[in-house]
């Protein structure tokens, strides 16, 4: 599932792709109480199983990087699973495919780290919790880990 | 006792509930025949061993036992007794014609101990107010579901001796 957002839906038009970070120890798929997440063999988290899925929101609250969606009209949370039936065949996810400045690339890590200045990190920090994921992030070269204020990006904080 | 981290990483729902697919356990069809077919035969051989008891063992052996002697209880008075174990009471009434009979004391229902009420001549079981006939041990009324298994007396001499236990005193 394709997951956009708007970044300042008031004032401008620009928007930002949310997608999901494949985190080694999903937090989605740890809350879910009918065991409904699933990280597969390729480390993809993928969306929640249908017949599983109670659409309770417990992963919703809990991804601290806000990927899954609840889909109210299919009783049932979405989330970007990589394009697992593209990449699963050999293709790169579609985002990656239509991003005109490659803001969104399907590369391995070490090849990123030889063609750009920044360097890939999947380490984040949220407050105690430390988050290892599959899916690298751009940030300075010096920087080990991220590290996220939630309170900071609040939408509350920013209007 | 320290609670254990919910997050810790040696959890046990993390092994028992895990997210990874690698880690899902699925019985396999094999399996399921498997466990159908040894089950099938376990309770194959189990029915045959029961069919075989029955065969062999068809005749459970009552031990002869002296309960009375014939001229101790008037007529319409009771004595209890143990037959055949220490702890299966029976009650032996002397009927108002001078016939003895002897019944297991247990209610066919909630195992209950029956009581001879004379004035009604028949087997009362308070519990439940289930009442059987004292001549046959059938039930007359109440919640009980067979009639009272019946001891088999005999008499030698003056001695009254139990011989054995009939489970359905109609057919006698």
């Amino acid at each position: 599932m394709i997951h956009v957002d708007y970044l300042d839906r008031r004032n401008s038009i620009a928007s930002v792709p949310t997608v999901c970070m494949h985190c080694d120890d999903p937090t989605c798929a740890e809350v879910c109480p009918a065991d409904a997440i699933k990280k597969n063999e390729d480390g993809v988290v993928q969306s929640s199983l249908k017949p599983r899925c109670i659409a309770c929101s417990n992963c919703v609250l809990a991804c601290p990087f806000g990927v899954p969606k609840m889909m109210v009209e299919f009783e049932q949370m979405m989330k970007c699973d990589m394009c697992y039936d593209r990449t699963s065949a050999g293709k790169r996810p579609m985002c990656a495919t239509v991003c005109p400045s490659q803001a969104l690339a399907y590369v391995p890590p070490d090849r990123m780290a030889r063609e750009r200045r920044e360097k890939p990190v999947n380490v984040f920090h949220f407050g105690n919790q430390e988050v290892t994921t599959k899916v690298f992030v751009m940030a300075p070269a010096e920087s080990a880990a991220i590290h996220v204020d939630v309170v900071n990006y609040m939408w509350e904080e920013s209007l | 006792m320290k609670p254990s981290d919910p997050s810790g990483h040696d959890s046990l729902w993390r092994e028992e509930v895990s997210f990874r697919t690698a880690d899902e356990q699925y019985v396999a069809r094999r399996q399921f025949g498997t466990f159908l077919v040894l089950t099938s035969l376990g309770m194959f051989v189990g029915n045959l061993w029961i069919l075989a008891k029955s065969w062999f063992f068809q005749q459970p052996l009552y031990p002869l036992r002296p309960v009375a002697r014939a001229g101790d209880i008037a007529p319409g008075a009771v004595k209890l007794f143990q037959y055949p174990g220490e702890h299966d009471p029976c009650i032996l009434v002397r009927l108002g014609s001078g016939e003895y009979v002897a019944y297991s004391q247990k209610c066919t229902h909630l195992s209950c101990a029956v009581y001879y009420e004379k004035g009604r001549d028949r087997l009362e079981c308070p519990c439940h107010e289930g009442y059987f006939s004292v001549r046959t041990g059938a039930v007359l009324q109440g919640p009980p579901p067979r009639p009272l298994p019946r001891v088999r007396l005999e008499s030698r001499g003056d001695q009254l001796i139990a011989t054995g236990i009939t489970l359905n005193p109609e057919e006698i």
